[in-house]
């Protein structure tokens, strides 16, 4: 099987982010970036089905300026076989521009699967893959959290709001991966030294106009203080009595 | 003036809330770009067309219904033609989508083949002229950003629970309709929709969310936020990733930035400690209830209404109580 999977570098979340002095930007100044959680789970799962496949092979693929290429090597390190950089001075916002840019890569790969996370925390946005795969012309299905393979066809699990939808495909297909597919591996020292003698090749493209721009960023607005209304069981009474008088939602 | 497009999700013969609040910000939308017509789709199996009669109550002109054995269960690619279809035969200015399970698969579809792009989770939706102004939030909800579409239609998900269904009557004129493709010749196929145990209430439309964490100790224990929730009558159960992580609950109730976001009238943390990861799914919720032993727990923050105590003492007097509450209504 020839595997694709497409991954970005976001920062990390657990801190408090500031606005650049663009005012359309996050200041970077001090973030720590990795792989996006979902994609690592894509390159699991692409690893997976690599190791289970004989004569497989994954192909890790990021869009953006040089510095994914250290998010490409991560997928390298975990085990994927090589890397493309789309080189962009930036990654945008606009998920068409992106779409269109990774279809016009993939399109002639040849590629039997190609996986995506199924969002990224920082855009939040969470369209990119199936867009990818309608100009693809490929089926698509998303937020997978069980997959199986098997002659050529495919089955999945999609979790809803208090339902679960089970999916039959056939390949080639785009999938993007929800939580709870797989856990990822860790890069064992040997897979970070194998990553960095295996070939990445460097593409620099073109972007087309955006539709969407950013016009602004703000932080919202903090929430009121917190309030701790009393102590055990006895103070059931006072939150029963705000609920219903003063956040009237009872 | 302009028309704008509203898809209104459906799951079995039922229309969903979501699909009410889609109708509304449609409607919201024709009428500050000048009062144009709002043209809900609906999709669904057999008896869809009875419910979809209602969406004229809530700004609808015109219910496009597709009623059809074969699509009790969501079809992405039928939906996604079908809606494409009408979308370039009606001109709109935009069309308007969910963001759930649905409507994430959907919404980014139709958009490549119209060749514009989309915003999903939108907070808000403006009309400036040419442009349609979104609010977005980024970065697991600590960032909301301000987006310009230039793009027409802009396709647009809202975020379930900013646009409260409201009544707007219009002429509701029901229109069906086949499906685009045959649904049979599709590529990928749902066979099968199983609902949550016990009918239980959908997560992204409940007007209560009652959530439990490691606090409760043991999978068992999860029945006191069930019954906490039933005590509610109107509120769906949630978890944190350390409780669907541990198998406790599916991961579809998982809330937080790697599972659900929820913006409910009434948030109930239930032995949760509010590490960043939770708070990213609920800190939107208008009203925040926490119960906690540690009286240091980041939770207590972001809790309108804090008690510090030990669970299985607070929540069974607390289900008592709203049970009771919930009687004299």
């Amino acid at each position: 099987m020839k595997i694709a999977v497409c991954v970005k570098r976001v920062p990390d979340m657990d801190v408090r982010f500031r606005i650049g002095s663009d005012n359309t930007s996050v200041d970077e100044t001090g973030l720590k970036f990795d792989i996006n959680d979902f994609d690592a789970w894509a390159v699991e799962a692409a690893l997976q089905l690599r190791d289970k496949n004989a004569g497989s092979e994954v192909t890790a693929i990021s869009l953006g300026p040089d510095v994914v290429q250290e998010t490409i090597r991560k997928a390298l390190s975990m085990g994927a076989d090589k890397g493309i950089q789309l080189k962009t001075d930036k990654i945008p916002f606009d998920s068409l521009t992106i779409a269109r840019t990774l279809a016009e890569e993939l399109k002639p790969g040849g590629y039997d699967l190609i996986l995506f996370g199924k969002i990224s925390p920082d855009s939040s946005n969470g369209v990119v893959g199936p867009m990818t795969a309608e100009l693809l012309g490929v089926p698509c299905v998303t937020a997978i959290s069980s997959l199986e393979i098997a002659n050529g066809k495919g089955s999945a699990k999609r979790e809803l709001e208090g339902a679960q939808e089970f999916v039959e495909f056939s390949l080639p297909a785009v999938l993007t991966v929800d939580e709870g597919l797989n856990t990822a591996r860790y890069p064992s020292l040997k897979g970070i030294m194998a990553a960095k003698k295996k070939p990445l090749e460097v593409k620099p493209v073109q972007l087309s106009d955006p539709q969407v721009r950013v016009r602004k960023l703000e932080l919202p607005p903090d929430r009121k203080a917190g309030r701790i209304i009393g102590e055990g069981a006895a103070a059931v009474p006072e939150l029963v009595k705000l609920l219903q008088t003063e956040a009237k939602v009872l | 003036m302009a028309n704008v497009f509203a898809f209104v999700e459906s799951r079995g013969a039922d229309v969903r809330k979501v699909g009410l609040e889609a109708v509304t910000a449609a409607r919201q939308l024709a009428d500050k770009s000048g009062g144009g017509e709002v043209h809900a789709l609906v999709i669904g199996g057999q008896g869809i067309a009875a419910k979809a009669s209602s969406l004229g109550q809530y700004g609808a002109d015109v219910i496009i219904v597709v009623e059809n054995d074969a699509l009790s269960n969501y079809s992405p690619e039928v939906a996604t033609a079908t809606a494409v279809a009408r979308i370039k035969s009606g001109g709109y200015r935009a069309a308007i989508f969910s963001t759930t399970a649905q409507g994430r698969d959907l919404a980014p579809r139709v958009a490549a083949r119209l060749g514009v792009s989309v915003v999903t989770d939108a907070l808000s939706v403006d009309v400036e002229g040419d442009l349609l102004v979104v609010r977005h939030p980024m970065n697991i909800g600590k960032v909301i950003a301000t987006l310009e579409i230039s793009g027409s239609p802009a396709v647009i998900a809202m975020r379930p629970n900013v646009v409260s269904p409201t009544q707007n009557p219009k002429a509701g004129r029901v229109e069906s309709a086949q499906p685009a493709i045959d649904p049979a010749s599709v590529r990928v196929k749902v066979t099968e929709t199983r609902q949550g145990a016990g009918g239980k209430l959908d997560l992204a439309e409940a007007p209560v969310v009652v959530a439990g964490g490691r606090g409760l100790k043991a999978k068992e224990n999860f029945k006191l936020v069930e019954d906490l929730a039933s005590a509610f009558g109107n509120a769906a159960v949630g978890a944190t990733r350390a409780v669907t992580d541990d198998g406790w609950r599916p991961h579809s109730d998982q809330i937080g930035q790697t599972g659900r976001l929820v913006s409910p009238e009434l948030y109930v943390a239930v032995g949760i400690s509010g590490a960043v990861q939770h708070l990213a799914g609920m800190r939107t919720s208008k009203t925040i209830v926490a119960v906690n032993k540690d009286k240091d727990a980041p939770i207590f923050k972001v809790a309108d209404y804090g008690i510090v105590g030990d669970v299985f003492e607070v929540i069974p007097a607390l289900t008592d109580a709203v049970r009771e509450a919930k009687k004299h209504h």
